[in-house]
């Protein structure tokens, strides 16, 4: 008798522990397929944009389309995008004088030296979705990634707002938010973009300065912008590999 | 002196507390990271869907474009071609999942032109622009401009 | 905008990091100090400095376990800074970090302490009652055996940990270093020289904690001050000091010489927001003032009681000019814009998670619990003496 119960609670036991096994396997084959999203395959997508200096009049539009679409928080001094203003003179070319009240949020006002020698235009800026992207290198636990269609985003359940991805971002695209205490940036409006919209900023940008690109799609107007015209992405020296490339960026722009 | 196994008891002791301390962390790792991370790379595959989670608060040209194909003919003749809709009437997806609840509210003629069209030294100069306490200070732009299909008269 | 000249990127307003990131550094420093201190006895056979052996190690001890509390109080969700273990991130300075502290902690210092006091604990246990006994048990691990066999067995274990342990504590420290070094945004941070500065300067401010501790404790217990051991230490201090002084200042003459993009613009913020931490309290009153005040008992000879007010000189002036140092990095580091056109402040709080405060909470706290360490397994005494411990073998 006792031959029996030990042999059936042995038996039970291995059969307990092979289905709880298998149960536990199978959640994870399961759970790795964020694809099941309908008809959107992340490996058919690169993201990235293009952006036209010659073209942004700094409305400001984008920084406020950005803020409303994603919550960004009005009251701390934090932004997904913003627009910088450039005043460049020709004979001190390493001193532009720049700056970007509230993000470009209102706008810029008008100078009051208006002085016609000068060199002025406007920088829209982002989160560079940068291909070796430092930001995603210095996380200590795989709170930022970069996506298998290119962008890189943020695991607000994850991230531990230990904020050594924002001292890492050359750009300044990184902040913490006051209200999560984990970090935000620009996601490239992935819930957007996934489901075949564009980017907020993109959408409501009046002069077409702001793009999203695909650059694995063919079709795509990225591929003919990046053939015609002389194009740039912020400090190449980091060698970050940013996909944010800029028409008419001039050298004196950081 | 020969050494016998009582001297290397205490060593073996807390090589024993190690070992529990490595077995604790292992089964507490087995236990705690989530089932999903490191499939796609090293982050939770679930954040990808996360992100993609939110709704829209902006419709898309699209989407206003089913109802007021009207106004979009009207403005593919103009200057304002490339002026996407919610870029002057503010995010409108709600409205649009819910035309007669949610209305819109309409844009301000004179603001929401101001706010591309002031004039600004820093502006392209091929882009028109007005300064606004000379260009009719009190009207609406509208009573001059057809807002959808703007002419430079 | 208050407290910004210039342009920053809108983002840069806040500063990141606060001073309870320049605590830990700071901190491990010292513990990274203290153990080498230690290590000049073990392995190097330096017996003069044998009086500060135990204490170092427990003082390495003490601000160790306090290290990681600055972080969990900076960071924005503490609760899931057990993630950093779980799924580190190995492309992670910081990540790859959290298990140099760990083998540190447990490989190095608690088993080398462990190793060394093991026969004052099974004495205690026996001599002890009630709660004492339990505690002493459980640190022997209920083993009894202090047998002349188990104990030269338990001192060469002891050795090789420590052999071990000095390239730990460079790694400890020296991974400090890279944390910061190895950001390529950062100009101020990203040098190679990073680590090093980092370490060598960790030393100096280590055995000047311990040469302040050992000063205090002999005061404390009014117990005369082993001379010939300050006097060790001291020389340890000065020709450390030389090595860290040399490397700070081949940093700064490369900068000087190269002139690259960020130099006009971190050269600015040294003369002006970093002026008093940098030129008066780092490099004047830290490095210049103790150096030539060691520098001068090396060459001079002064009285017994001169020189022991010229070590606590040098080794309070050296301790806040290291402090300063880490200050100037962390702080300095997020002071400048990375358009390198801007500037902004540092408004440090007071009564506030990442405040003053607590900062000040955390570097008392060290004390408190090497007090508690000395409480239970005191460094003087019996079997404290390393020479009696041997002899008896």
């Amino acid at each position: 008798m006792d031959q029996d119960r030990r042999t059936f609670l042995g038996q039970t036991g291995k059969w307990l522990v092979l289905t709880a096994s298998a149960a536990i396997a199978w959640e994870h084959v399961l759970a790795g397929r964020p694809e099941e999203a309908p008809n959107y395959k992340a490996t058919d997508h690169w993201w990235g944009m293009a952006i036209d200096i010659e073209k942004c009049i700094g409305c400001g539009t984008c920084v406020r389309a950005c803020k409303t679409e994603n919550d960004v928080p009005h009251e701390a001094f934090t932004f997904r995008t913003w627009v910088e203003r450039y005043v460049v003179d020709p004979a001190d070319f390493d001193h532009p004088v720049v700056e970007s009240p509230n993000g470009g949020y209102d706008g810029f006002h008008q100078r009051e030296v208006r002085d016609p020698t000068l060199k002025m235009f406007y920088v829209p800026k982002l989160c560079n979705h940068c291909e070796h992207s430092p930001c995603v290198q210095v996380c200590p636990v795989g709170a930022t990634f970069e996506s298998q269609d290119g962008v890189v985003l943020v695991d607000k359940s994850y991230c531990l707002g230990c904020r050594y991805c924002v001292q890492a971002c050359p750009y300044g695209c990184r902040f913490i938010d006051p209200r999560t205490h984990t970090v935000d940036k620009c996601s490239l409006c992935y819930h957007r973009i996934t489901r075949g919209l564009t980017t907020a900023c993109c959408e409501t940008c009046p002069t077409g300065a702001r793009a999203l690109a695909d650059l694995k799609d063919p079709k795509d107007p990225i591929h003919a912008f990046l053939r015609e015209h002389k194009v740039q992405v912020l400090k190449p020296q980091m060698a970050t590999g940013s996909k944010m490339y800029y028409n008419g960026l001039d050298g004196s722009v950081r | 002196m020969t050494r016998e196994a009582s001297d290397y008891a205490h060593l073996v002791r807390m090589a024993g507390l190690f070992v529990i301390g490595v077995t604790a962390f292992v089964v507490l790792r087995w236990l705690m990271v989530p089932a999903d991370f490191g499939v796609l790379g090293h982050y939770r595959a679930g954040a990808v869907t996360d992100n993609m989670k939110p709704p829209p608060v902006f419709a898309g040209q699209a989407a206003c474009v089913e109802c007021h194909a009207d106004v979009a003919e009207l403005r593919a003749k103009g200057r304002h071609v490339g002026v996407a809709c919610e870029a002057c009437h503010g995010a409108l997806a709600a409205h649009a999942s819910n035309p007669d609840g949610q209305k819109p509210v309409r844009p301000d003629a004179r603001n929401t032109c101001i706010s591309c069209h002031s004039a600004n030294i820093s502006k392209p100069a091929s882009f028109p622009q007005v300064v606004p306490a000379e260009h009719a200070p009190e009207g609406s732009c509208a009573a001059c401009h057809v807002v959808h299909n703007p002419k430079i008269s | 905008m208050p407290g910004v000249e210039g342009f920053i990127y809108p983002n840069e307003l806040e500063l990141q990091w606060s001073v309870l990131i320049v605590l830990y550094p700071f901190i491990t420093g010292l513990v990274a100090g203290a153990f080498i201190l230690a290590s000049l006895e073990r392995v190097f056979n330096v017996q003069a400095v044998k009086p500060t052996y135990r204490l170092a190690l427990l003082t390495a001890l003490a601000f160790l376990l306090v290290a990681p509390l600055p972080l969990q109080l900076h960071l924005g969700h503490p609760e899931r800074s057990l993630e950093m273990y779980l799924t580190p991130h190995t492309q992670s300075a910081m990540a790859m970090f959290g298990f140099v502290y760990l083998w540190y902690l447990m490989v190095v210092l608690v088993l080398e302490i462990w190793l060394d006091y093991r026969r004052d604990i099974v004495l205690k246990w026996r001599a002890s009652t009630g709660l004492s006994r339990l505690l002493y048990g459980a640190m022997a691990l209920w083993s009894d055996n202090i047998g002349e066999s188990a104990l030269r067995l338990d001192d060469r274990v002891g050795r090789a940990l420590t052999v071990i342990g000095i390239p730990s504590a460079f790694l400890l420290h020296g991974y400090v270093g890279f944390i910061f070094g190895s950001i390529k945004a950062n100009p101020w941070w990203s040098t190679p020289l990073m680590p090093i500065v980092f370490l060598f300067s960790a030393i100096v401010s280590g055995i000047a904690c311990i040469l302040l501790l050992y000063f205090v404790t002999c005061w404390l217990r009014r117990v005369p001050v082993d001379m010939p051991c300050v006097d060790t230490i001291a020389k340890y201090l000065y020709y450390a000091f030389l090595v860290d002084f040399s490397l700070e200042m081949l940093d700064l003459i490369h900068r000087l010489y190269e002139a690259d993009e960020s130099f006009r613009a971190l050269d600015f913020m040294v003369k002006t927001r970093l002026f008093t931490s940098q030129i008066v309290v780092q490099i004047v009153l830290g490095t210049l003032v103790p150096l030539a005040v060691l520098g001068a008992t090396q060459l001079v000879t002064f009285t017994e009681r001169a020189r022991r007010a010229l070590y606590v000189l040098a080794g309070a002036l050296t301790m806040i000019g290291i402090f300063a140092m880490r200050w100037n990095v962390v702080i300095g580091g997020q002071l400048f814009s990375k358009s390198f056109l801007g500037y902004t402040t540092y408004k440090m709080e007071f009564a506030t998670r990442e405040g003053l405060l607590p900062a000040i909470a955390l570097m008392i706290l060290p004390l408190v619990i090497l007090w508690v360490l000395i409480r239970l397994l005191p460094p003087w005494g019996h079997g404290g003496d390393v020479q009696d411990r041997r002899a008896r073998m």
